[in-house]
């Protein structure tokens, strides 16, 4: 599954329903589409500032419905919900709710009208039981003291209802993100919430997780509520959504069925020109190994964090390590970049054992790191972008003497990198630009100097889609020149579409490694669940790759691909 | 409309910088105003005791150079803090810093003293430096090495300079006398007068030197550069491969000895020995002198010199307008009070605070601060804030 150039050439005539304009006429796809809208949002205005957040968006959500909002990071829809649910004042406009003109003015009128709203920070207090959490505000009383058994009992009952699987005495701390989500949703039902929105809620969750949330989504609607689903993910959109809005620049730029639509329309009305979900990417030319791990082993409390991990990226390939987060993927980071040093084994870059350079001396020769998207730790928000665009490379030639800066110096590197990687949102401090600007201006900082081993983790994760695809262009054209890439990402799209080989990794071991093409999704989601694919796939790719090392006992299903093969 | 709102931020340096002085200036007013009110409420003559205020402060030359006098020990105390502060590190220990700087510049003034003056004054700031720089040093170690918060070490450190200082007068160092003090240092060891007549030495020739010394290194330096970044993300620090552990010792020691150069100024300029315990708390209210500056080096001048007057003013209103010194501080107690906290004069003007408005100056400052919680919980808020459609 290479490009979809199926649109190409093609004008974008509005999908059925789509008019962007004043009253998109609800549901031009017939059957699914309800008479009297449960929401209506006309015309909203939002400005912050010099910044039109909201420019006359309109937004209609039918009672009974999964209703995706889409649009990149920055397209207002955020800003739309807030105001929805009383968080933010908006400046013109009109709220309708069941046909009926609302004032909404604080979140306490939101949820008199039946609105709730999970935030993508949980507001919940660690040290409370769910129960505790879930009632903190609306206790039960019972001659003036607390009721915690009605408490539990109310909490236990709304958890089998919709599916929660929540238990009412678990303390939040012991929670997964993906439970303590869903205390969060029992909050709102339990505040009596018919319309729940919910703030990309996947941007915190696992592939797993977020198939669970799905479902609960689900049973949420087959109970007859109404959800509105806020995210930039056009692969969830399509997963679960009766009904797609997408926003661009403040505006409805489109509403459709979900069922009468395609991501790359969806991802064109989002960027608003045609976008390439999938990069097209040449088969490898694979040189000679320039990064290897060899054994290397990180020791933790108990337990190792790292054990005999064996992988080596070769010079014109993308290695993918695919996991759950948690499993070792950071140390994995740490050891290749010089922060930590591992416990046994060595890292090999070049050929050379780079045990004792630090991140500094190992940069120099050319090797860069491209942080995650988010939490963004790429850049420093305070400072400009220009001095974020040499960070890194401040300390000698051509952009220091002596150690005092050359700003002309500089100002070049701003300008090559902010061209080249069309970075935009001026050169001010960097904390003005958006999201994915951020991202493209780090990418940009780590390619720029033409490095021979990347690596890169979690790359565009809480990055919009017109990033996503630059970044993962940089990419894909490093690989083209020869460079070894190391991809840790949580995101299978991205793994599968990047990498050359695929590496699964699971309490820091690799148990499974071999081309991309020998795996399939639900393989790959078994293997970073721990689980051994029962081959019924028929193909022969999984399982430990062959070395021994420590596999005895287990068989070596077939690993195609050895891991120190060389 | 990104590209415009670039357009408008290039002159924003200044903007900001103009911003920030405004309200500063608006924080002192409001402080002597609230002063006024607390000095009418203790029946008082408002109009008497801010007359003395003034004329003690900066009412002829010679109150002018007391002023400065007085600034001069808190202008590279409250340098070194806001050096440290724009590091990301609160040094609190610039009381200890000034000790061992103020007694290595004696000991060192008394034993090189058949030395010619310029080099013997070099010799000893140089020596006074080295020692605040170790002072500082140690806190910086402790961090890098354990994670031990420098405000814990810092604050403790100061205790042990002090007595240390003590312990060492008394023991290897002590003049004849009832008094802790060194002998009195060669004449031609000390900081020759800038004005006849007057306790204003070179000094604040050196402070102002000093000051844009500071300023250059974190501008315009690699190693700034590295100070800065790790007080402003460390995160993107270790990212970019900055030794953080080691700038951080840097940082540390760095600010110790500008700090300890405010021992050495105090020694060959004012007291001309060390004199056991002789600081009233100059490290401490460097500190605020350092916030009110908004830890910018060329603020620390105004900054310094604001609580210098407030000082000087101070005393003359003691003994003329037989007033309370106190009061002056309870006056440097409100400035610090308006400065730090800028809500309380937006809420006076009655100016939205928490709404964001991108590429003014205060908004940048409130994110800088409050960076953590930008990055995760407001994050997509502002960004939609801040921005529309990208491409």
């Amino acid at each position: 599954m290479t490009v979809s150039h199926n649109d190409a050439g093609r004008p974008l005539p509005p999908p059925a329903g789509a008019a962007p304009g004043p009253a998109p006429t609800p549901g031009g796809g017939g059957a699914d589409a309800p008479p009297a809208p449960a929401i209506e949002m006309i015309g909203i205005y939002k400005r912050f500032g010099p910044v039109q957040a909201s420019a006359g968006a309109h937004l209609r959500v039918y009672p009974g419905e999964i209703h995706c909002l889409l649009g990149e990071n920055g397209a207002g829809k955020s800003t739309l919900m807030k105001i929805l649910y009383g968080l933010y004042a908006m400046d013109a406009g009109e709220i309708r709710i069941r046909g009926r003109t609302a004032v909404i003015r604080s979140p306490g009128d939101a949820m008199r009208a039946g609105i709730g709203m999970v935030h993508q920070h949980f507001m919940l207090v660690d040290d409370f039981t769910v129960a505790e959490n879930v009632i903190a505000g609306m206790e039960p009383r019972r001659r003036g003291l607390i009721d915690m058994a009605a408490a539990r009992r109310l909490v236990a009952e709304y958890s089998r209802r919709f599916g929660l699987h929540v238990d009412p005495g678990a303390r939040v701390e012991d929670l997964s993100v993906g439970q303590q989500q869903r205390v969060e949703i029992l909050k709102a039902l339990i505040r009596g919430a018919e319309f729940l929105i919910l703030d990309e809620p996947t941007a915190v969750l696992t592939p797993q997780e977020a198939d669970e949330l799905f479902r609960v989504m689900r049973q949420l609607k087959a109970e007859g509520k109404t959800i509105i689903f806020i995210t930039h993910k056009l692969k969830e959109t399509m997963a679960v959504a009766d009904r797609v809005t997408v926003l661009r620049a403040g505006r409805d730029a489109g509403s459709m069925p979900a069922s009468q639509t395609t991501p790359q329309r969806l991802a064109e009305l989002m960027v608003g020109r045609r976008v390439l979900l999938q990069v097209p990417a040449p088969p490898a030319q694979r040189g000679p190994a320039l990064l290897q791990l060899e054994n290397v082993t990180v020791k933790g409390a108990g337990k190792d964090l790292l054990r005999s991990v064996n992988l080596q990226v070769r010079g014109g390939e993308i290695l993918g390590i695919a996991g759950v987060e948690g499993n070792g993927q950071l140390e994995l980071e740490e050891v290749v970049a010089g922060w930590r040093t591992p416990d046994q084994g060595r890292v090999r870059i070049a050929g050379r054992d780079v045990a004792g350079m630090g991140p500094r001396r190992r940069r120099r020769p050319g090797c860069a790191h491209i942080p995650p998207g988010r939490p963004r730790r790429g850049p420093a928000p305070a400072l400009s972008v220009e001095q974020n665009v040499v960070l890194g490379r401040h300390w000698g030639q051509p952009y220091a003497r002596l150690g005092v800066l050359r700003r002309p110096a500089v100002r070049e590197l701003a300008d090559a990198v902010t061209s080249r990687f069309d970075v935009r949102g001026g050169r001010g401090p960097v904390g003005g630009l958006s999201g994915g600007n951020q991202q493209k201006l780090v990418v940009g900082r780590e390619l720029y100097h033409n490095p021979w081993v990347i690596l890169a983790c979690q790359p565009t994760r809480g990055v919009d889609v017109g990033a996503i695809e630059r970044i993962h262009r940089e990419l894909l054209d490093m690989r083209a020149r020869g460079a070894a890439v190391l991809l840790i990402s949580a995101d299978l799209d991205e793994l599968l579409a990047l990498s050359d080989r695929l590496a699964v990794i699971y309490e820091g071991e690799i148990v499974a490694e071999g081309e991309t093409g020998q795996f399939t999704e639900e393989m790959l989601g078994l293997l970073m669940a721990g689980q051994r694919p029962s081959g019924g796939s028929g193909r022969n790719a999984a399982g430990r790759n062959g070395t021994g090392r420590d596999g005895a006992g287990r068989d070596g299903a077939g690993p195609t691909e050895a891991t120190a093969g060389d | 409309m990104t590209e415009r709102t670039a357009g408008r931020r290039l002159p924003a340096a200044w903007a900001e910088v103009l911003g920030e002085l405004a309200l500063t200036a608006a924080a002192v007013a409001l402080a002597l105003l609230a002063g006024a009110a607390l000095l009418a409420l203790a029946g008082y003559d408002v109009r008497d005791a801010y007359y003395n205020l003034w004329d003690g402060a900066f009412g002829s030359v010679y109150s002018v150079a007391d002023t400065l006098v007085n600034a001069m020990p808190l202008l590279f105390a409250g340098l070194a803090v806001a050096f440290a502060f724009r590091g990301g590190l609160f040094n609190i220990g610039a009381e200890g810093q000034l000790y061992a700087g103020a007694l290595a510049t004696a000991v060192t003034a008394a034993a090189l003293a058949e030395w010619p003056s310029v080099p013997l004054i070099a010799a000893a700031m140089l020596a006074g430096a080295l020692a605040g720089g170790l002072w500082g040093l140690v806190p910086g170690a402790l961090k890098a090495k354990t994670g031990a918060h420098e405000v814990i070490t810092t604050i403790m450190l100061n205790y042990v300079a002090i007595l240390l200082t003590t312990h060492l007068v008394k023991q290897y160092f002590k003049a004849p006398g009832p008094v802790d003090q060194t002998a009195l240092i060669p004449a031609h060891a000390r900081l020759p007068e800038l004005i006849a007549g007057t306790r204003l030495t070179w000094a604040v020739v050196i402070g102002v030197v000093l000051v844009a010394a500071v300023d250059w290194l974190l501008r315009r330096t690699s190693f700034g550069f590295d100070v800065v970044l790790v007080g402003s993300n460390p995160g993107a620090a270790v990212y970019a491969g900055v030794p953080v552990a080691a700038r951080t010792v840097w940082t540390m020691a760095v600010s110790g000895a500008v700090a300890g150069l405010a021992g050495s100024t105090m020694v060959l300029g004012v007291l001309y020995r060390f004199i056991a315990n002789f600081s009233p708390g100059y490290g401490f209210t460097a500190v605020a002198v350092a916030l009110v500056a908004r830890a910018r080096p060329w603020g620390v001048l105004p900054a310094a010199v604001l609580f210098g007057a407030l000082q000087a003013g101070g005393l003359t209103m003691q003994l003329f307008a037989r007033i309370p010194a106190d009061l002056m501080t309870a006056v440097q107690g409100l400035v610090i009070l308006f400065v730090a906290a800028p809500g309380l004069l937006y809420a006076w003007r009655r100016l939205p605070v928490a709404a964001p408005r991108a590429g003014t100056a205060m908004t940048m400052t409130a994110e800088t601060a409050a960076e953590g919680a930008a990055e995760t919980a407001a994050g997509p808020d502002n960004e939609t804030a801040r921005r529309e459609a990208g491409p």
